[in-house]
């Protein structure tokens, strides 16, 4: 019965979009930080989104018709870091550099707002889902 | 007589349910590169069953059993055209999802809708 995947299916999206949510604000919280070091410098990290399969679904002449999403993994901005010249601050390097991170706040607001919005949509499929079923149980009263 | 009680309707509610779930992972894959949004043919794969024949049979392998009253008809996803293609190569627009979802939402409770007041007709002729 497919009703019952579509809580699977958006439940992975709430999954996916947790953790977009949370790199989200792992960014935003270190947009602001600084390292006298470029290699270690903090880059703005995103996940990368991937359509998982179901090949134990055999519904609707055996293709895969539900497909949730998973994260595949999560990726670091090959953006720059902005390199600042200050020489007496205590985190800078013998030239008198610091290297602040590569996050773009707008950027991340705008993919928090986005993040925000799938987030609802899933809710939205969950909450219609158990609707429906529950008025298919109490079909025929 | 109680073959087909339901006529249509019956069908028609697994059919609506199957769309459900593909518009819901269309929505769920909303941001995923690559993804591409699907959909079933609703008209094309209900029209093979009137609701008064039986259904059509097609065994493509030796271990396919034969339809029982009541399964769905065979029929193919197929990928929506995109009003407007993105760069990632995803195609779910979620406007044009949230529609299909909430018109398929209206008519599997109106599906569902016949087949209650159909039971209720029988209770009544039962009960009198």
């Amino acid at each position: 019965m497919s009703l019952f995947n579509v809580f699977n299916v958006a439940g992975s999206g709430l999954n996916a979009e947790t953790i977009r949510l949370n790199t989200t604000a792992s960014n935003l919280a270190n947009a602001e930080s600084v390292n006298g070091d470029l290699t270690k410098v903090y880059r703005a990290r995103h996940p990368v989104f991937q359509a998982m399969m179901d090949t134990a679904d055999t519904s609707f002449e055996n293709q895969d018709a539900s497909s949730g999403v998973r994260v595949l993994g999560i990726v670091e901005s090959a953006a720059p870091p902005v390199k600042t010249y200050q020489p007496d601050h205590p985190l800078a390097d013998k030239d008198g550099f610091v290297y602040s991170s590569n996050v773009n706040s707008i950027e991340e607001m705008t993919n928090m707002i986005s993040a925000n919005r799938s987030f609802a949509t899933d809710i939205e499929a969950i909450n219609t889902a158990r609707d429906l079923l529950l008025k298919v149980i109490s079909m025929g009263h | 007589m109680f073959n087909n009680i339901f006529g249509i309707h019956e069908q028609a509610l697994m059919l609506h349910g199957e769309r459900l779930g593909v518009l819901a992972a269309n929505l769920a894959n909303a941001d995923t590169p690559g993804y591409k949004a699907r959909d079933i043919d609703f008209a094309a794969v209900l029209s093979q069953t009137d609701g008064a024949t039986a259904l059509p049979l097609q065994l493509t392998h030796a271990a396919h059993i034969t339809f029982s009253d009541g399964e769905l008809p065979s029929g193919e996803l197929k990928y929506r055209n995109p009003y407007q293609a993105s760069l990632d190569g995803n195609t779910v627009e979620m406007p044009v999802e949230q529609a299909a979802f909430s018109e398929n939402n209206v008519r599997y409770q109106a599906s569902l809708n016949f087949i209650n007041l159909t039971i209720a007709d029988l209770t009544l002729a039962i009960t009198g």
